[in-house]
């Protein structure tokens, strides 16, 4: 029983450590192009496992993470806005008749600034909105219909100032990150590499996280908080706390994205992809960390081959993939995997306790 | 700076607005109060209705002597609402009856499904914005002195107090509903006492997706449609049901004038997008000293 368990550990851990090499060796075997999808799909995968310990760990289903990665995005794009116009107005400034650099865009000429607010406004947004629904106890159906409202109201503000953020034509034109030519092969295959490492050092950070007593009382706060309330423990605080991570790793991978693909505007991060986002989270299995990247990277890989050529089918396709895995799949992709080698151990070990784990 | 006519122009508009929000969210909190289910595909039946009420339109003007037409509108209410109510019912009993230990699952779910209708709508009749011609006797206003009240949006204002009245004796005053009330308020006992639940949800969940197609209806009056047209208004009246609370009638009107008033008084005040911004504010802020809605449902049970 010992040997399996350790034999179980070892094989997984020998294959997350083959993907995480297989990705790092992409850039040899792989087209510019279809490297430079494999690393949005990738920041994507980032911002799923942060939606995952929030949903599928803590139970608290959020509909606003494009907020978090739309500002973690144009914290970036603001940067290499200022670079590619070198210190000038950018030219949607002009238009609307501006004639000098607004406040609130003179930090971001700094790209270390700039990275780290990336980070912190979305950490700091979501711990504002955190603190004051999760403290009086909002939660369930309630926040989540709430942090859509966020998606509204957010969205509405960048399309509503133009002279700050370009409307809905968002940003683009980008020429320059610390001297580096943007659209280059080279520095995109840099900029895949920096997402496969971001996204293995999240991946891994999580993880230790999630296996010890945190992770557990996590899990408690999901399938009975008023117990864990009675023992002791303050969900609020830990809610807030995750959503904070969240919505900071949001933030990280809309820079990442913006970063390999240019432009950033409101469409990309209004309601439906907010929404979409929780998709691919649900169909790689909620409650595993390994789950939302496969969702990530699944959903995304056939948006892109559908999307283009039959939008339309990609849509019912989508609302259907809704239904299906929730109706089907409750526990994704990887629950799959799991009913599979638990059979796989049932013939092994006849008696095995199914722990029927109450989902959200 | 403001004049008396401004002010009560804006305040018709905040009243007229929230009528439609009453409406809408009349529906969805019949829906969330009974069955704790957040039906994301609200909208889409919204359109359901409103697209109901083109094709009728359409059907008149072919097939009908003109002199008939202003009946289209008469005719779609009741169409729309029991299409509308049909569409509700098939879904209650082929997907969201699976759901209701789920709540956040059925949100998923409704979600996909509202996106499948508005795709259908729009491989039906195109994604391009399709208009109605309001009837008759419903364009022109009233005028009152210097002010001009429109009669499509009276009549709104009108409908959704019709529709408030007649759920209200439904709910309180019929043997069907007091089911349904009794389900609401401790299901294991209603069932105890041979309430068959199933029928019941099934029942109210046609009730208040038929709502979301009245809804629809009456939209068409106020411009043209869409295959969007349910999602803009929809988040507004989700917003009330989390104002209002779950479990009486009075938070749902409550929040839907609340909100109504004070969105057209701050887009007045400001602009659009700042409107938006702090009508988010004030709700935040008002979920601090009452975080279950105005009228909360008083229950001795944690979980």
């Amino acid at each position: 029983m010992q040997n399996t368990i350790y034999q179980k550990l070892l094989s997984r851990r020998v294959i997350f450590s083959l993907i995480f090499l297989l990705l790092l060796a992409a850039p040899l075997f792989m087209s510019d192009f279809r490297l430079n999808l494999l690393g949005k799909f990738l920041a994507f995968a980032i911002l799923a496992i942060g939606l995952d310990l929030l949903w599928g760990y803590t139970g608290v289903l959020s509909l606003g993470h494009g907020i978090f990665f739309g500002i973690g995005a144009y914290c970036m794009a603001m940067y290499l806005k200022l670079e590619a116009t070198g210190g000038t107005l950018p030219d949607f400034m002009a238009w609307s008749g501006m004639s000098e650099l607004p406040l609130i865009w003179l930090p971001f000429q700094y790209p270390i600034i700039a990275i780290l607010l990336g980070i912190l406004i979305p950490a700091v947004v979501a711990l504002f909105i955190g603190y004051l629904t999760f403290r009086n106890r909002i939660s369930g159906v309630y926040f989540t219909i709430l942090s859509q409202a966020l998606v509204l109201v957010v969205v509405t503000l960048f399309v509503g100032s133009q002279n700050l953020t370009g409307g809905t034509s968002g940003l683009t034109n980008f020429k320059t990150l610390f001297g580096f030519q943007v659209n280059s092969a080279s520095t995109q295959t840099a900029f895949y590499l920096i997402t496969v490492v971001v996204l293995g050092l999240v991946f891994f950070a999580c993880r230790k996280l999630i296996k010890g007593r945190f992770g557990k009382i996590l899990v408690g706060i999901r399938d009975g908080e008023n117990r864990m309330r009675f023992l002791g423990y303050n969900p609020s605080a830990y809610k807030t706390f995750i959503y904070t991570l969240s919505g900071g790793i949001a933030g990280l991978a809309g820079m990442l994205f913006v970063l390999q693909v240019g432009i950033i505007s409101p469409t990309m991060i209004g309601i439906i992809p907010s929404i979409e986002m929780v998709l691919w989270v649900a169909l790689g299995g909620r409650g595993t960390l390994i789950g939302p990247i496969i969702g990530a990277v699944l959903v995304n890989a056939a948006k892109t081959g559908f999307s283009e050529s039959y939008p339309d089918i990609w849509t019912y396709f989508l609302g259907l993939l809704f239904v299906l895995v929730v109706v089907f799949l409750p526990k994704g992709i990887t629950g799959l995997f799991e009913k599979w080698s638990d059979r796989r151990k049932k013939q092994d070990v006849s008696s095995s306790v199914e722990v029927e784990k109450s989902y959200s | 700076m403001f004049g008396l006519n401004e002010i009560i122009i804006t305040l018709f508009n905040g009243i007229s607005l929230g009528s439609i929000l009453l409406l809408i969210a009349l529906g969805l909190a019949i829906t969330f109060g009974l069955m704790n289910v957040i039906n994301m595909a609200h909208g889409e039946l919204i359109m359901v209705g409103a697209y109901i009420t083109y094709v009728i339109q359409n059907l008149f003007v072919n097939y009908a002597p003109p002199e008939y037409f202003d009946l289209y509108f008469i005719i779609s209410i009741p169409v729309a609402l029991i299409v509308a109510a049909g569409i509700g019912m098939l879904l209650e009993v082929s997907l969201i009856r699976h759901l209701y230990k789920r709540p956040l699952d059925s949100l998923l779910a409704t979600w996909g499904i509202g996106l499948i209708l508005q795709q259908t709508a729009r491989s039906i009749f195109g994604a391009p914005n399709v208009g109605v011609t309001s009837p008759s006797f419903l364009t022109g206003g009233l005028e009152v002195g210097t002010l001009f009240l429109p009669y499509s949006r009276l009549f709104i204002l009108g409908l959704s107090i019709v529709c408030l009245f007649s759920i209200f004796y439904y709910f309180y005053r019929t043997a069907s509903g007091r089911r349904i009330r009794a389900v609401m308020q401790n299901r294991q006992m209603a069932e105890c006492l041979g309430v068959s639940t199933r029928k019941v949800d099934m029942l109210t969940f046609a009730i208040g997706s038929g709502f979301a197609g009245v809804a629809g209806c009456a939209l068409t009056l106020l411009g043209a449609i869409g295959p969007t047209i349910g999602t803009s208004y929809i988040i507004d009246a989700f917003m009330v049901v989390v104002v209002g609370g779950v479990g009486a009638l009075f938070g749902a009107v409550t929040g839907a004038f609340g909100i109504g008033i004070l969105n057209t008084v701050f887009e007045y005040v400001t602009n659009a997008t700042l409107g938006k911004v702090l009508i988010f504010v004030v709700i935040i802020a008002f979920l601090q000293w009452r975080p279950s809605g105005l009228v909360m449902s008083r229950s001795r049970s944690l979980d």
